[in-house]
């Protein structure tokens, strides 16, 4: 991929997710589930703001409560592991959270948040941020800075630009009529 | 140089050599959709301006997760699904059959060597008849209902090879706890296990589908069983269609080869709150329970109730332990009729209900109190996930699932 493609996709990025500052931290540890997401009981909404009001319900109740619009999730490792159900991101979605950071994320959940529209950062420091910290991504230049501390955020997967691209998955299908089939891209 | 049973599937579906780290839009072979994640789906669907499904008959559809109906919700979500079934003309096996995953396979709409989705993180069960088979979200999945293509990258396989025989009362679900306790809840991630070697060989149809329904459990994309004389043979009637050859080449690149023998596995326990906590039963043996669940798309199998049956004999459970017993399909739920263990089970105590999801993932009914102790042959013990988030939930096989039942304390089902 040249230089130049690059860059304009990161810009990209940055646009779509323009609620990058100052954001308050909500501190997770490893392995944060599906479940403690949003409990199975509550699947029966697909509205994220009705979903957003459950969020982490029985195992951090305050979190619906207090959760504001721009506010960050900072998870360790396989953030996000269990259910394929695409309530979990949504739920954060609706509670205005919009980027989770985390040291790796379950396969499914990442690929979910991307089509939902929030943003996972892969980030191996997130033990230095603390919880109600404020941080700080630089998404063009790939860190995150928070207490004056800069560390580094990994660039988003390239097989995913094409759909961040177009605003989500669902924008990336709606004017297509039809996908070419066993096109390879790059890894 | 070789090539990795998915490589192999993946080349194969497009003509051309396709390797591992490549992302490639393949076309799929089916895509199952049930009553939690299938309205988010049939709305992204909808939202991605699909008029058709790409090809009614590739999809399967059914509810298994809150039937009956249990709520008013679930009454109006199942509606809106038979509604677009009928629709696009889509078969809906609605409440009937049974739990998902089961019904796939039974009714033989997974093959080898096919690419199947399912908006269900358990799909990779499918792996249990030589298809590369994988869970994904609802907004993926209305891309697939629109296109019958979705984006994979094509993963990575860590080769598991186990060899040895099986104790009495040890089997396919001791041996997934043991290796998830091992790889560990994200060990696998973006990878696919190839499950290989003499005791996979051995291994039934029902023991295959409880080790490849778990691969999810350390975070992987795919579980897989090379198909054999075994898969065929389970294939026969299901599906018309000539045997092939399909396995990994032996030169071929692994992420990872790791290898397990049996011959000294204890049966296994994983303690709460994580699926990759297994220990062997004598660790925990003595903890009281107040439920024990038998049931799910991982051990809720004929198989798996003669196994408890086994155990039980002609006892009865214990007085102060709920038994919830819930086959994992129609047709499991008739042979276990057809075979007297219903009666059994409902003579010593058990409640043997339909086949569904039942209290497994805690959205229906079978729920536990705080403070409670469930142990479960199913695939997740996270907090919350059956009922209160201060209840506690064991993983076990069904063999001690029954022993500990009848003692109202988890027990090894070797001294039943
Ligand atoms: S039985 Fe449990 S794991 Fe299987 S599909 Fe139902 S809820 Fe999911």
């Amino acid at each position: 991929m040249s230089a130049k493609k690059t860059s304009t996709v990161k810009t990209m990025i940055v646009d779509l997710y323009p609620r990058t500052k100052n954001m308050r931290v909500w501190k997770f540890g490893d392995n944060i589930d599906t479940d403690a997401i949003i409990p199975g009981r509550f699947l029966t909404i697909n509205n994220p703001d009705e979903l957003a009001k459950h969020a982490f319900e029985g195992t951090r109740d305050e979190f619906a409560k207090r959760v504001k619009d721009g506010d960050v999730i900072i998870g360790g490792k396989n953030f996000g592991c269990g259910s394929s159900r695409e309530h979990a991101p949504l739920a954060l979605l609706g509670g205005g959270v919009h980027v989770v950071l985390a040291k790796s994320f379950a396969r499914i959940f990442f690929r979910n948040a991307i089509n939902v529209g929030v943003l996972p950062v892969v980030c191996h420091d997130t033990d230095k941020i603390a919880d109600g910290a404020k941080i700080t991504l630089d998404l063009k230049k790939g860190y995150a800075e928070v207490d004056g501390k800069k560390l580094a955020i990994e660039p988003v997967l390239p097989f995913m630009q094409g759909i961040i691209d177009a605003g989500g998955l669902v924008e990336y299908a709606r004017n297509l009529k039809e996908v070419p089939v066993c096109t390879k891209s790059r890894r | 140089m070789g090539a990795t049973i998915v490589e192999k599937i993946f080349s194969r579906k497009c003509g051309s050599d396709i390797r591992a780290g490549e992302v490639v839009m393949t076309p799929i072979d089916g895509a199952m959709i049930h009553d939690i994640t299938g309205p988010l789906a049939i709305q992204k669907f909808h939202e991605m301006g699909g008029e058709h499904v790409f090809d009614p008959k590739r999809v399967i559809m059914l509810f298994d997760h809150q039937i009956p109906a249990d709520s008013l919700e679930a009454a109006k979500i199942h509606q809106y699904m038979r509604t677009f079934a009928a629709e696009q003309g889509i078969h809906n096996y609605d409440i009937n059959e049974g739990v998902c995953h089961q019904v796939v396979l039974e009714k033989g709409r997974a093959a080898p060597g096919e690419i199947m989705v399912g908006a269900d993180s358990h799909t990779c069960m499918y792996g249990a008849v030589g298809a590369f088979a994988t869970g994904i979200g609802s907004t993926d999945m209305g891309f697939a209902l629109k296109f019958g293509a979705l984006y994979f990258k094509v993963p990575e396989t860590i080769r598991v090879e186990v060899s040895g025989r099986f104790q009495k009362c040890v089997g396919a679900k001791d041996l997934i706890l043991a290796i998830a306790a091992d790889i560990g809840a994200d060990g696998a991630t973006y990878q696919a296990i190839e499950f290989t070697g003499k005791t996979i060989e051995k291994l039934d149809m029902a023991g295959r589908m409880t080790c490849c329904n778990m691969a999810i459990e350390m975070g992987a994309k795919a579980g897989i069983v090379p198909p054999d004389k075994v898969t065929w043979e389970y294939m026969k009637g299901r599906r018309k269609m000539k045997p092939f050859d399909l396995a990994s080449d032996d030169d071929a690149t692994f992420a990872e080869k790791r290898t397990y023998n049996v011959a000294d596995l204890e049966p296994q326990v994983a303690v709460p709150h994580n699926v990759d906590q297994g220990v062997p039963v004598s660790k925990v043996a003595g903890t009281h329970i107040d439920q024990v669940f038998i049931g799910s798309c991982t051990n809720g199998r004929y198989e798996d109730l003669k196994e408890a049956a086994e155990v039980l004999g002609k006892k009865k459970f214990h007085a102060g332990t709920r038994v919830l017993i819930i086959p994992a399909s129609r047709d499991e739920y008739l042979k276990a009729l057809e075979n007297g263990l219903v009666e059994r089970f409902v003579k010593a105590g058990a409640l043997v209900e339909a086949p569904c999801c039942g209290p497994c993932m805690g959205g229906s009914f079978g729920l536990l109190a705080p403070g409670e102790v469930c142990l479960s042959t199913s695939n997740r013990n996270f907090k919350g996930r059956q009922g209160s988030t201060e209840a506690f939930v064991y993983l076990c096989s069904a063999a001690t699932a029954a022993a500990s039942a009848m003692k109202g304390e988890i027990t090894d089902p070797r001294e039943v």
